[in-house]
């Protein structure tokens, strides 16, 4: 199924997928002790949602192989993200309106 | 009928269709898990300030940094049983995906000991918004578990696996659409962990 090549690409990939999962576990531990340091909420939320996506594109580019993927999965997904967003975000607008009756929002 | 381009690419798309089929489901289940993120900031903006961390609070972060680390490590077992397929080594693959089950198992106990922790303390999703998001989102990430799992242990006996006498092309691309799935769990786990239990 593999010829002499391929086996050498594979065990060059071997090597990849071991130091991302180091990469991850670091992360991880980096992750927790991130949240006892002293800051703020915001600067906490944005931290930790950086560290995350770091991680999460280690996984997403290496374990499931998107750095190399046929450009129509890496559109299917650019789509899938901007949509992402919109469902997220958009009904965070609703928030910026402070009109009120009677004290009622 | 035998269904179309599952070994082989089609010209079109450069992809077999059952790479393309697994890619799309994940796409939806980004905007489902997206949709409860989404439930999740609402919540925490409506709750009292501090509120929403001061009930997170209840929660065990060993623990689930314990299962983080378990779960980033049943990724890399899987990944390895799809390349050990790849480089005809069955009995690896046997091996790697044994641990990846094992794995999955460790982190559905921790979870078990988690939920019956928090109910033994009078802590249900009733309890407050943060326990009814919580428990929302970490209960549809463990019925994914659970659902990996279910495909895992197919594979991974016999009657499962038979294939990889007769069609191993098929058999290994099978398992790079389970591994495609796995990390999508434990992708959404990474982000959930920080939210859940940090911040």
């Amino acid at each position: 199924m593999s010829s002499d090549h391929d086996t050498a690409s594979i065990q060059d990939h071997i090597r990849v997928y071991l130091f991302v999962f180091g990469a991850l576990a670091v992360l991880t531990v980096i992750t927790v002790a991130a949240s006892y340091l002293d800051i703020s909420t915001s600067e906490g939320i944005f931290l930790a949602l950086i560290i995350a996506s770091i991680k999460a594109s280690l996984v997403a580019g290496y374990f499931m192989h998107l750095i190399s993927e046929r450009k129509m999965i890496i559109w299917i997904l650019l789509l899938t993200v901007f949509f992402f967003f919109v469902m997220i975000f958009l009904p965070l607008i609703s928030n910026l309106d402070h009109t009120s009756i009677n004290g009622w929002y | 009928m035998e269904v179309p381009y599952i070994i082989k690419e089609r010209e079109d798309t450069g992809l077999i269709n059952s790479k393309l089929g697994i890619w799309i489901f994940l796409s939806s289940e980004v905007m489902l898990f997206g949709g409860l993120f989404s439930a999740y900031i609402f919540l925490r903006l409506a709750a009292p300030p501090g509120s929403f961390g001061e009930w997170a609070s209840e929660l065990s972060v060993p623990m689930a940094t314990i299962n983080t680390l378990v779960l980033i490590s049943s990724s890399v077992s899987m990944v390895m049983a799809w390349v050990s397929l790849k480089l005809n080594d069955f009995s690896k693959y046997k091996m790697y995906m044994g641990l990846t089950l094992l794995c999955s198992l460790i982190f559905l106990v921790i979870k078990y000991f988690e939920y019956t922790g928090k109910f033994h303390h009078g802590i249900y999703p009733s309890s407050n918004t943060f326990m009814a998001i919580y428990f929302t989102l970490t209960g549809l990430h463990g019925i994914h578990i659970i659902g990996g799992m279910i495909v895992m242990l197919y594979f991974w006996l016999p009657f499962g696996n038979k294939m990889w006498d007769s069609q191993p092309e098929l058999f290994t691309n099978r398992v790079e659409a389970l591994g495609l799935y796995w990390h999508f769990v434990d992708l959404v786990w990474i982000f959930l962990f920080p939210v859940l239990y940090l911040l």
